[in-house]
């Protein structure tokens, strides 16, 4: 095991310049996951750990050893592909074990390694199968079983569950995190999910245009985003922005249809904002049914059985909410809401930044 | 009000001519689909195949009509020494210029695969040798195995000064044979190269990263990766180039016409020589026959050869 250190790491092709100088620290055993939306630069930055792409600038060192000059193959790390890459001609005690054949490990420690790793994930029965005749999740765990049969000082995991149905994600989203807490190896882990992001993360990067916008544990950044960016990235549905001005009563919301807005009520002012152009941020599930609170009409209800997303009208403009209570009012009538005041955020307009 | 309405409806009969239903016969339809190809397969495959084998049974010569002489035939080929070194001239020439092409094909291959400037010029640059008509090339050859213009002899011997004779490619029975097999090898590596290139591209480069990663090097990437991955091609391409290089004429025929004295006839061109310039129709197709043994154990290596790996088989042929 071993720490991974990026510093100032930047990647071009040609002119083109993917990612603009990252700096991310990732603590032995630490369980990383670089989130973003495609094309912005997760896999690449991966890729350069792994080797398997050129460093343009920076450094990246592995344990302490800078490795941005050293082959892949001596870099002592694993990586499980979104395509899991497991040799279709060879069984799949074969996959697991060919790193090792090939480092000429006695067969004795060979059959040891490979049948434990087997053992924690559950493959023993299929040992003597073909990749081809295995369902994707169990192609998904001989991916992972020909990582862990290597002992390597670094997972990598490249949108390791992408591939899989939705059930079978969240199953093998806990039996990921459960085998590193296993086996505590340092683990980086791309992703586009920013669910599996926050489940499974000791710490999430964020990133987005080539450079990274937030990097902390999940709640922080769940809690506290540091810009409009991360704020929209994370959380599910997503947070509802209003645009408009901070004044002393509270937030005036601008009404796009022409009338005059709503005032949201803000749970401590910044200071020297008043009159200050900003975004106000306020999460589905922070929205309380409140008969006395503001009034709103209701656009469309869907129940999802343990929670029922609303998306209401007020003051000219959409909003989200998400109650745990069960709506009865239909399209069309009025129900009265209230944010949170305690977990509303507030955005510089200008420069997205968080106020 | 369901049952009114139900009432109002007017089922219509179907009312179609004895033709439309007719074509509505699965076994009318399926024989009438297939007769178009089965008429031509049996006209010009069938047909032909059926008569030479037929001829091979007979005296026939040409203009005059023969009499089934049995094995006769096939009795005096055995004691024909050209007919055996036309044998003997067909394997050697089958299997080194396969073993050749094949050599050269994938080492072609395998560079092609690689990020080249120009790959697709190169690539189109490569087939040239195929889609030149063999005649033509085979000229070419003619020219570059000319006892005195020949390029090659020139080189060696006024430029770089390495003999003091001229090479006499076409006159000698071993120098003719491998001259013949050099140019069949340089006219069958495109197929090769394309082939297995096209091969080599279905290979996801994700499968190279992760033995990469896990510690392969390039030799060993090529052992335990392509070639693996790139045997069930390889074995459907042999067969072909196999079964063209087996039944070869055109260029054979154009540059050495069997010479010098008979010494580099492959069966195919023995079979044309002694069948139209000599008349001899039945000797000709019984020569021709010879070679169906030959080309059903290339067939036949396929069919076993070719049988779909286990790890190619999908779950349901656990």
């Amino acid at each position: 095991m071993a720490s991974v250190q990026i510093a100032d790491v930047r990647k071009a092709y040609g002119s083109t310049q993917v990612i603009h100088g990252v700096d991310i620290d990732i603590n032995d055993g630490e369980f990383v996951i670089l989130v973003g939306p495609s094309g912005c630069g997760k896999s690449t930055l991966l890729r350069m750990i792994a080797g398997l792409e050129n460093i343009s600038g920076g450094e990246i060192r592995i344990g302490p050893k800078v490795v941005n000059d050293v082959p892949p193959k001596e870099r002592d790390i694993a990586m499980v592909f979104q395509n899991y890459a497991l040799y279709p001609h060879m069984t799949v005690a074969d996959n697991m074990a060919f790193s090792m054949k090939l480092r000429k490990a006695p067969k004795s420690e060979i059959d040891e390694r490979v049948s434990k790793a087997a053992q924690i994930l559950g493959l023993n029965n299929l040992l003597e199968r073909y990749p081809r005749q295995l369902s994707g999740g169990q192609r998904q765990r001989v991916a992972m079983g020909r990582a862990i049969v290597r002992d390597p000082q670094v997972f990598l995991f490249d949108e390791p569950l992408s591939n899989l149905d939705a059930k079978l994600r969240v199953q093998m989203r806990t039996e990921i995190k459960e085998l590193h807490q296993r086996l505590k190896t340092t683990t980086v882990y791309v992703t586009h999910d920013q669910i599996e992001a926050m489940t499974m993360a000791d710490k999430i990067v964020v990133m987005h245009d080539g450079i990274v916008e937030q990097m902390g544990a999940p709640l922080e950044l769940y809690d506290r985003p540091n810009n409009l960016f991360v704020a929209g990235f994370i959380g599910s549905p997503a947070m509802n922005m209003l645009k408009g001005k901070i004044t002393a009563a509270g937030f005036a919301a601008e009404n796009p249809k022409g009338g005059a807005g709503l005032v949201w009520p803000i749970g401590k002012l910044p200071a020297d904002s008043d009159g200050k152009a900003a975004i106000y941020g306020i999460r589905p599930e922070h929205v309380r049914l409140d008969p006395e609170g503001i009034k709103a009409e209701v656009v469309v209800i869907e129940p999802t059985g343990s929670e029922t997303q609303v998306v209401v009208r007020c003051g000219g403009q959409d909003l989200t909410c998400v109650f745990r209570e069960r709506i009865t009012a239909l399209p069309g009538e009025t129900i009265g809401i209230s944010p949170d005041t305690g977990v509303t955020h507030l955005f510089d307009a200008a420069t997205g930044k968080r106020l | 009000m369901a049952l009114a309405a139900a009432e109002s409806r007017t089922a219509y009969k179907l009312d179609q001519s004895w033709l439309v239903r007719l074509f509505d016969n699965k076994t009318f339809l399926i024989c009438i689909c297939l007769f178009p190809a089965a008429a031509l397969l049996i006209v010009f495959l069938s047909y032909p195949l059926g008569l030479g084998i037929w001829l091979a049974f007979t005296d026939t010569r040409i203009g005059r009509s023969g009499y089934f002489i049995g094995f006769e035939n096939f009795v005096s080929l055995w004691h024909d020494k050209v007919f055996i070194t036309s044998v003997w001239n067909t394997l050697l020439y089958t299997s080194v210029a396969t073993v050749g092409k094949f050599a050269l094909g994938l080492w072609l291959a395998l560079l092609l695969n690689n990020n080249l400037p120009f790959k697709s010029l190169l690539r189109a640059l490569i087939l040239v040798p195929w889609i030149v008509p063999t005649v033509l090339s085979a000229i070419a050859f003619w020219w570059i195995y000319d006892p005195q213009f020949s390029i090659i002899s020139y080189v060696l011997v006024d430029v770089l000064g390495w003999r003091d004779t001229y090479i006499d490619f076409l006159g000698q029975p071993w120098p003719a044979r491998w001259s013949l097999i050099a140019a069949n090898i340089w006219r069958g590596i495109p197929f090769v190269a394309i082939s297995l290139l096209a091969g080599l591209q279905t290979i996801s480069p994700s499968l190279y990263e992760a033995a990469m990663l896990d510690g392969a090097n390039a030799w060993q990437r090529f052992k335990h990766v392509t070639l693996p991955m790139l045997m069930p091609i390889l074995a459907v391409v042999l067969t072909f180039s196999v079964l063209f290089t087996f039944t070869d004429f055109q260029l054979v025929y154009a540059i050495t016409r069997g010479g010098p004295v008979n010494a580099t006839h492959l069966m195919a061109t023995l079979a044309f020589q002694r069948g139209i310039p000599g008349g001899q129709l039945g000797e000709g197709a019984a020569i021709a026959v010879a070679m169906i043994p030959f080309l059903v154990m290339a067939t036949l290596f396929s069919y076993f050869g070719l049988a779909r790996r286990k790890w190619q088989q999908g779950e349901d042929n656990d």
